[in-house]
């Protein structure tokens, strides 16, 4: 009897303290209303929530949703062929599955939200990732476990029918394309007018080959030395980038228009994704994983050694939808805008990919799925501090496009103070000097800010102001780098799909191993996202925009698809009692991305809506006046299209997304039948 | 020693497969062990075949990285 009270006291003690830890700090962050807070809150905040989270909601899944089977042999163990399936080491496998789910989307999201302050985000991806992001991440991964590791797309057609089959994957090509040209954008906008960022981009090529042939022909096996030799180059190549950028010859020469990356970049593409892989893909997979996972290690250590304040605001004005950063309320945009860290679709494809065929036990399921989502979220909440560490004044010069606040620096000065920011067009030139750039004017996507914000946190733990421009350039370039290995890789995945769906009406198309149809497809793969990606870097409102919303609603709609999936799996698995875990999320996710992809269609403000927006450049038109950013009636015409193009795709989205469900709700009845 | 050599060796394992490349001591052991006189592919092959399968080996199997 003493046994089992001091069994229970040992149990529940520290959960209560956690709970407890977490409450306060989570209090703290809600209702601090001073000049700022200290940053650690909200990683206290977190942190408390994660570990409450899993311990009671994520379990509580595991055993009593699921009815998870340590003595199930899963499809590692059953179809063992030291390959793809292979009985893998819990940890390992977490490390395996992390890398692969996270991404630049967790650094990019938080940080356009932190316009509206950096409580909704918080909360958002506090109660996103609990309730919704892990849910679906660790629901995949078990059905998909339990059915011999099966893709999305082959688990959606086993379990609803054909039909709905192929309608998702029309679906998943779609975000796919819109997926890949926002990343690109994020990139262009990046390095565009940088010739220290493009140049050390430009030279991760290189160093890409060079490791690929060492690593094929020299010492085979060894990714350890081959991925120091270029993590070496890759230093060697920020620190040349400062000489380089600052020569009169060479500074000019690297110094590019957003247009003429975006051209680059579309070519590159191309090229890229019809190399073997092992040339280039592989080897910079590797620099960029590492990096990746060594810069979110070194964030979390800064911010702990730092303690940084936060100087943004609680919450904005802009919660209006007023925000110079995204068009729309914070319902539903906000809930759009951070869509990785709190739920992310594109995990369901990970999560019946490779990892379920390497799970050894299925008491692993809840670590890799559910708990490898929470560190993710993590990554998201690193990434609102760094934004939310930043002057907001220098925040909102970042963010904000040229059409809001010019191009110099004291009209932008002028114009952020008036939105009351106080800053000086001193301070401004000042922050760019520091990083090492001309002007940090407008140099939105998200990514130049976490780099100043990063910078601003590991100079103060690292070398000191005089450090400000190497981070900030380090930041550009461990950002730029995973998100090409994610658009090479995206690309040949893009004209897989391609040549699958179309393979289907033109059977030569489906054959891989021909170059004819390879090169087709990967045209219109490449085609497909450069298209949105000019169309972006040509838009006065900086194409982020107009692009990151309908990227969001498209992430969330396949969140939408997979856990509509899930739903149908619980109900055929005899679980229907607790179907309410995968239609909570499921109904969030329907209300908020149909809103929003109403509002992205009819919104009658034509920041909002693409329809308002085509209709006021018509109604110019047929006035005969020209509106900016268009400048001939060519470039008019140009602009209204590409209006219909995005409302067209929205509308797709949103017809794919209601499909699903309906299909859903069909196979549900069917199994209660 | 013991606990050390686990550690690393662990760790370098887990940062293999963070880049998809899974251990191929492992590969050869199975192989031998379940599929005796069978040809076995060498590390140089192993590794060639991984990285071509990792980045695209058909329409959805290919997604190993995330947004």
């Amino acid at each position: 009897m003493a046994a089992a009270a001091q069994r229970l006291v040992w149990n529940w003690v520290p959960w209560a303290l956690v709970a407890l830890v977490g409450a306060s700090a989570l209090g703290v962050v809600a209702l601090h209303r001073g000049e700022t807070i200290n940053a650690l809150w909200i990683v206290v905040a977190a942190v408390c929530v994660y570990l409450t989270a899993y311990r009671f909601y994520g379990l509580f899944i595991a055993r009593r949703v699921l009815g998870i089977d340590p003595t199930r042999r899963t499809p590692a163990v059953r179809r063992n062929d030291g390959l793809d399936y292979v009985p893998t080491n819990r940890y390992v496998l977490f490390g395996h599955h992390f890398a692969a789910i996270a991404g630049a989307g967790p650094l990019v999201g938080p940080v356009l939200a932190a316009q509206m302050g950096y409580l909704p985000g918080t909360l958002w991806i506090l109660a996103g990732v609990v309730f919704a992001g892990a849910v679906q991440d660790f629901l995949v991964l078990f059905i998909s476990t339990r059915r011999d590791g099966r893709s999305l797309g082959e688990l959606i057609r086993t379990e609803m029918g054909t039909v709905p089959g192929v309608i998702a994957m029309v679906g998943i090509l779609a975000i796919m394309i819109i997926l890949l040209a926002v990343l690109a954008l994020v990139v262009v906008k990046a390095l565009a007018d940088s010739p220290w960022g493009t140049f050390t981009v430009f030279a991760t090529m290189p160093i890409a080959v060079f490791m690929g042939i060492y690593s094929r022909y020299i010492r085979p096996g060894r990714i350890g030395e081959v991925s120091l030799i270029g993590f070496v180059g890759l230093m060697l190549a920020i620190v040349l980038g400062e000489d380089v950028a600052s020569s009169p010859i060479w500074g000019p020469a690297f110094t590019f228009s957003g247009e003429a990356l975006a051209l680059m970049l579309i070519g590159y593409g191309f090229i890229a994704s019809v190399l073997p892989v092992w040339l280039l893909l592989a080897p910079r997979d590797y620099l960029s994983t590492f990096l990746k996972i060594g810069t979110i290690v070194a964030l979390a250590i800064g911010i702990l050694i730092v303690r940084p304040e936060l100087r943004m605001p609680a919450v904005t004005p802009f919660i209006d939808g007023t925000g110079p950063v995204f068009a729309g309320n914070l319902f539903p945009f906000l809930f759009i805008t951070i869509a990785c860290g709190a739920v992310s679709g594109f995990h369901s494809l990970v999560s019946s990919g490779t990892t379920p065929k390497m799970v050894e036990n299925e008491a692993h399921l809840p670590m890799i799925g559910y708990g490898a989502m929470l560190m993710e979220s993590f990554v998201a909440i690193m990434a609102l501090v760094a934004a939310s560490v930043l002057d907001p004044g220098v925040y909102f010069a970042l963010n904000s496009p040229a059409a809001l606040i010019g191009t110099t620096t004291s009209e932008a000065a002028l114009a952020v103070s008036g939105w009351g920011f106080t800053i000086t067009p001193v301070m401004l030139d000042q922050v760019a000097g520091q990083v090492g750039e001309a002007t940090i004017l407008s140099r939105t996507g998200g990514a130049p800010t976490l780099a100043v914000g990063m910078a601003n946190i590991l100079s103060s733990a690292i070398g000191g102001p005089a450090m400000m421009a190497f981070w900030y350039h380090f930041a550009i370039l461990f950002e730029a780098l995973f998100i090409l290995t994610t658009v090479d890789a995206g690309t040949r995945v893009a004209r897989f799909m391609i040549q699958d769906l179309l393979g289907t009406f033109v059977a030569p198309l489906k054959d891989t191993k021909s170059w004819t149809a390879n090169v087709a497809a990967t045209a219109l793969a490449v085609s497909g996202w450069g298209w949105f990606l000019y169309q972006g870097v040509t838009d006065p409102l900086g194409g982020i925009n107009t692009l990151w919303p309908l990227f969001g609603i498209s992430n969330q709609m396949l969140a939408a698809i997979a856990l509509t999936m899930a739903t149908v799996v619980l109900f055929r698995m005899k679980r229907e009692r607790y179907a309410w875990v995968t239609l909570l999320p499921l109904s969030w996710l329907l209300i908020c991305t149909l809103t929003a992809g109403w509002q992205k269609m009819f919104h009658s403000d034509p920041k909002i809506g693409f329809l308002a927006h085509a209709a006021k450049y018509s109604d110019a038109f047929a006035r005969g006046e020209i509106l900016a950013p268009a400048k001939s009636a060519g470039e008019m015409r140009q602009v209204i299209f590409n209006d219909y193009v995005n409302a067209g795709l929205c509308a797709l989205f949103m017809t794919v997304v209601v499909a699903m469900v309906f299909y859903g709700a069909k196979a549900i009845a069917a199994a209660r039948a | 020693m013991r606990l050390r050599e686990a550690i690393s060796g662990g760790a370098a394992r887990t940062a293999r497969l963070m880049v998809g490349v899974p251990d191929y001591d492992t590969y050869a052991a199975h192989r031998q062990a379940a599929h005796p006189g069978e040809p076995v592919m060498s590390q140089a092959e192993f590794l060639a075949d991984r990285a071509e399968k990792g980045f695209g080996g058909g329409a959805e199997g290919g997604i190993s990285r995330c947004c």
